[in-house]
């Protein structure tokens, strides 16, 4: 794994990627020879209206999903030469995620579920305590952490989630229009969070929305329209 | 194992379909080990018996009787070690459902014949001592509540006794236990010389069959061919097999047990497999979400299936495992009701192995299909669904 | 709220939809009634050995027939008579009489070996020594194959159940009889009755062959009718040249298969028992993920204004319905395979081998498809309760 990059510094290149998607014989065009850089310690915001391929982009930087063609590099590594399974090991080292409607297991208890990414990791039972325990503690649910979610409020789950991206200290936080299921409130207080984990900790975050509220807390937004990217202010 | 609780955490999800599912797989297990306790009644006891040891018989049937001078005849034929005889003596203790063997012997070389067979040596020497004495297995002492002292009136459908009676009165001196699991300590053994002079009308001086020990076990079939050419053309033929192939043909008259065990067995699985494959990919179906969740974080597509595996391995495992205890539990209990019918009716240790094997088996079987689904879902597509 | 004609009517729309939705969820169908054919075809195969074997004991006795045993004989290998009392025994009024004498035959029987068609090991088969009324004492005795044997010669006629399970037993063939070898000049039948298991000779063929002297076993009469044994009986047991028991022959087999009896139904009783235990339980889970699957489907139906009783109802009708379906499939599947499947056993009573068939008779399939109804009564209802309790804005939102 060498590093490469013209600028150091760049978390993410997203080089010149299509991606396009088969419904029956249909052929969709999500994603359009669109190239992206993202700086390590930056929020980014991905605005666009449903369809514009937000999403699709996402799972691409976080390796969920592989490109058309193109390329993608996440601290100078090609993910598109990834095999399927270094890729999912690549993915329990560098990658957090948060979801819209948290996705958390029902059957597992809040510390539980922030365990999760740890089985994959070769930490004792006590370290694996350790580090939910910190994470916990960052998103302020430590009082919480025996409970089911489904006696947590929606906020409180997506803390959970929030809990479960950053515990094993990963490389990047991906969010998928975290605050998309909440009210005003609760958002705004998971706002609040993720720009604390990237002013305070350092955190590379990469944020979809398509609520400005949210996006006005980024430090750039960019626009996806029809696949293509276009420049947003950079505050 | 970090992951046990994963596994048993998403069990625990629709615990009344998880009930459900592990109550038909208990109930085959039941069925499992009460098949193999049946088979083994029935065919068993061929692993038991001696490998030194013949049964010589009259050639066509086991009902016609050997003269009794067959023995020194036998006793002096090369590689034969020692013989003696036994005969069915058919009698009922108060009622004809009460079955169990009663067999007049010639009690030392009995004993010696019959290493399996334990009895106290002061047990032993009471039952030398006393012509009328007979000796009972604790299975059936225990039974109708025998005690050593106990006199036991058994009535005979063959034999008369000199004052015309049928009934015949035995003093209980001994009660003697098996040496193995399987023994059967349900027959009772008294005197020949008692029997013997007793009997009136046909058959004295003859007897049912004998049993000979061989001085090598791997000249067991020349060793019975001697015997049978020993008493070709005399009145009665004789037909000497070793002791296993004798039991097996008993097992053979009865029917093709084992095949009918086997078939009613693969019948009954075949159901389950269906009910708990179907429970599984089910379960499977709805957690496709989470599954792909699971697949974001960085599980691999091998942690999946194993996940997806473990847990229905898990939950056969378990239904196994108190089925086939429920089925060791109950054995005993309907072994009472049978009792006469199947004298030693009980599940071997080895087939509890088997069926824990087979347990472990089902579980692969119903998840490989859920699994590889679920090894196969791409993870964008997954999420989407969620 | 809704009348009862309007109540039917909203169960048949509910079926109808259940019914039509049945290929979305062809999956879950199928294994339930598969499932239920299997336990069906298994408690039905396993019960016709049983009913097969009661009914070969019960076709074996006529209700007019009588054997006569020596006095505390249980059976007929432990008895024995001489010439003189067997003729007593025919001369008794009570026996019904032919042109040609009393319709009494007394009989002997010996054991030989011979090797059984499925597994190729020995097995003793009864060889029975009779007189000419032997063929009319008992019912349905036919030659269907062959011709009778004839008096004073060594020839054997063979019944068809032993024909079919032992080898060497073909017209033509010699079997051996002691030192001898014997022809089979014929087969005959029985009605599937116990006698058709045996082979038979003259009686005094077969006392020269085993040294017998002039001693037979037991005699089979007939009687005038049924209602005339009391009376034949009291005239023989008050005999006093005669130490005898007379058994009515329905009784007499009966009594001889008892244990065998005892045995096949209490295991084929326990297996079945267990199996329906565990086939109720597949059921239930089954019924509770197919409501399950359809919940949202349900709660439109109830929002939309269909009464819980009926969706409840039409629930149970669709587990009823896919139950008997498979019940039926399991009950053919059992008929196919099991009925008159033919196969020998040993009696322990007699220490030979008694051939009879499997039997599936309508009784036993009534009985099958009861099961199946039960089962899937029991296993629908249940979560059909559920399915109608369930809060219906709860429901609607469940994906």
């Amino acid at each position: 794994m060498s590093e490469n990059n013209a600028n150091s510094g760049t978390l993410v290149q997203v080089e010149r990627v299509g991606k396009v998607f088969h419904r029956g014989s249909e052929e969709i065009h999500v994603l359009a020879d669109l190239s992206l850089k993202v700086p390590a310690g930056e929020f980014l915001a991905l605005m666009g209206p449903s369809g514009s391929g937000k999403t699709t982009l996402l799972n691409l930087i976080g390796g969920l999903d592989r490109p058309t063609n193109g390329s993608v590099a996440v601290a100078g590594e090609r993910l598109d030469q990834l095999s399927d399974h270094a890729l999912a090991a690549w993915r329990a080292r560098h990658i957090g995620f948060v979801f819209q409607l948290y996705n958390l297991m029902p059957v597992l208890t809040a510390e539980r579920n922030v365990e999760l990414p740890l089985l994959l990791t070769h930490l004792s039972r006590a370290e694996r305590k350790k580090h939910v325990e910190t994470a916990l503690a960052v998103v302020g649910l430590s009082h919480r952490a025996k409970h089911y979610p489904r006696t947590l409020s929606g906020g409180e789950q997506q803390r959970v989630g929030i809990a479960r991206g950053i515990v094993t200290d990963p490389t990047l936080l991906l969010c998928d229009e975290p605050t998309g299921d909440l009210d005003r409130k609760a958002g705004d207080e998971i706002l609040n969070l993720l720009q604390s984990l990237n002013r305070e900790h350092g955190k590379t975050i990469v944020m979809v929305t398509h609520d400005p509220h949210a996006s006005a807390r980024a430090v750039r937004t960019l626009h996806l329209d029809k696949g293509q990217l276009s420049n947003g202010e950079v505050k | 194992m970090k992951f046990l609780h994963l596994i048993w955490s998403n069990l625990r999800r629709k615990k009344l379909r998880t009930s459900l599912t592990l109550l038909s797989i208990v109930v085959a297990f039941i069925l499992f080990g009460f098949l193999a306790a049946i088979q083994e009644a029935l065919v068993g006891g061929v692993a038991l018996a001696g490998a030194d040891r013949l049964i010589v018989r009259e050639k066509v049937s086991i009902i016609n009787l050997l003269p009794v001078s067959y023995e020194a005849r036998m006793d002096r034929i090369p590689g034969v070690d020692f013989s003696t005889h036994q005969t069915w003596f058919g009698g009922v203790y108060q009622d004809p459902k009460n079955f169990f063997m009663q067999n007049p012997v010639e009690p030392e070389k009995f004993l010696k014949m019959h290493p399996e067979i334990i009895l106290p040596p002061d047990e032993e020497k009471a039952w030398l001592a006393t012509r009328t004495g007979a000796i009972v297995g604790r299975r059936t002492a225990e039974r109708f509540g025998w005690k050593i002292g106990d006199k036991v009136p058994i009535r005979s459908t063959i034999w008369t006794q000199p004052d015309g009676s049928q009934t015949w009165t035995f003093d209980i001196v001994g009660i003697y236990d098996g040496k193995d699991k399987g023994t059967d300590t349900t027959p009772m053994f008294f005197r020949y010389d008692y029997f013997d002079e007793a009997r009136q009308q046909w058959g004295k001086g003859q007897v049912g069959w004998y049993t000979i020990r061989i001085k090598d076990p791997s000249q067991a079939a020349e060793v019975a061919k001697r015997v049978d050419e020993e008493f070709e053309n005399s009145p009665a033929e004789t037909k000497t097999e070793p002791e296993g192939a004798f039991i097996q043909g008993w097992a053979s008259q009865l029917g093709n047990i084992v095949f009918i065990v086997a078939a009613i067995l693969s019948a009954v699985f075949f159901t389950i497999l269906l009910v708990t494959g179907n429970t599984m990919a089910q379960a499977v179906r709805e957690r496709t979400g989470e599954l792909g969740v699971l697949k974001a974080i960085g599980f691999t597509n091998a942690q999946v299936v194993a996940l997806v595996l473990a847990e229905s391995c898990l939950l056969t495992v378990i239904g196994g495992v108190v089925g086939l205890g429920l089925a060791r539990a109950i054995t005993p209990v309907v072994a009472q009701n049978l009792a006469g019918l199947l004298p030693m009716f009980f599940l071997p240790t080895h087939d509890l192995f088997i069926g824990f094997g087979l347990s472990i088996a089902l579980g692969l079987v119903t998840g490989i299909f859920p699994a590889l689904q679920a090894m196969r879902l791409r993870v964008a597509d997954a999420l989407r669904r969620m | 709220m809704s009348g009862p004609l309007n109540w039917f009517s909203q169960i048949g729309s509910i079926t109808k939809f259940g019914l039509l939705s049945l290929p979305q969820r062809l999956g879950a169908v199928a294994a339930t009634v598969i499932g239920i054919a299997g336990v069906v075809a298994v408690l039905v195969g396993v019960l016709s050995i049983a009913t097969g074997f009661r009914q070969a004991m019960a076709v074996s006795g006529s209700p007019d027939g009588a054997i006569i045993l020596r006095s505390g004989a249980d059976s007929e290998m432990v008895s024995g008579f001489g010439r003189d009392e067997t003729r007593i025994i025919a001369d008794t009024p009570g026996i019904a009489r032919t042109a040609q004498g009393p319709l009494a035959s007394a009989e002997l029987f010996v054991i030989i070996d011979l090797p059984k068609r499925s597994t190729g090991t020995d097995a003793n088969v009864p060889l029975r020594g009779v007189e000419p009324a032997a063929l009319l004492v008992r019912d349905n005795l036919r030659i269907i194959q062959g011709r009778m044997f004839e008096w004073g010669k060594d020839e054997v006629i063979v019944g068809r159940g032993a024909a079919q399970e032992f080898a060497g037993l073909d017209v033509g063939s010699n079997i051996k009889v002691g030192r001898y070898e014997w022809p089979v000049v014929g087969i005959f039948s029985a009605n599937g009755g116990a006698a058709e298991s045996e082979i038979w000779t003259d009686a005094k063929i077969l006392q020269d062959a085993y040294n017998r002297g002039d001693s037979y076993q037991s005699v089979s009469v007939r009687l005038i009718s049924p209602d005339a044994f009391p009376a034949f009986k009291d005239a023989l047991t008050s005999n006093p040249q005669l130490n005898v028991q007379v058994i009515r022959q329905t009784d007499y087999y009966a009594q001889q298969s008892q244990t065998l009896t005892r045995l096949i139904t209490t295991l084929g009783f326990l297996i079945a028992f267990l199996m329906a235990i565990g086939a109720i339980f597949g059921a239930l889970n089954t019924m509770y993920s197919a409501v399950a699957a359809r919940t949202r489907e349900i709660a439109t139906l109830r929002a939309l204004g269909f009464g819980s009783s009926a969706v409840v109802v039409s629930l149970l009708l669709e587990s009823l319905l896919l139950a008997l379906v498979g019940g039926v499939i399991g009950g053919v599947l059992a008929y196919v395979a099991f009925n008159n499947f033919h196969t020998s056993t040993m009696n322990f009573q007699s220490f030979s081998q008694i051939t009879f068939a499997f039997k599936v008779t309508p009784r036993l399939l009534m009985r099958g498809i009861v099961w199946a109804a039960v089962i899937g009564l029991i296993g629908g209802l249940f979560p059909a309760i559920r399915a109608a309790r369930l809060p219906i804005a709860s429901a609607l939102r469940e994906l």
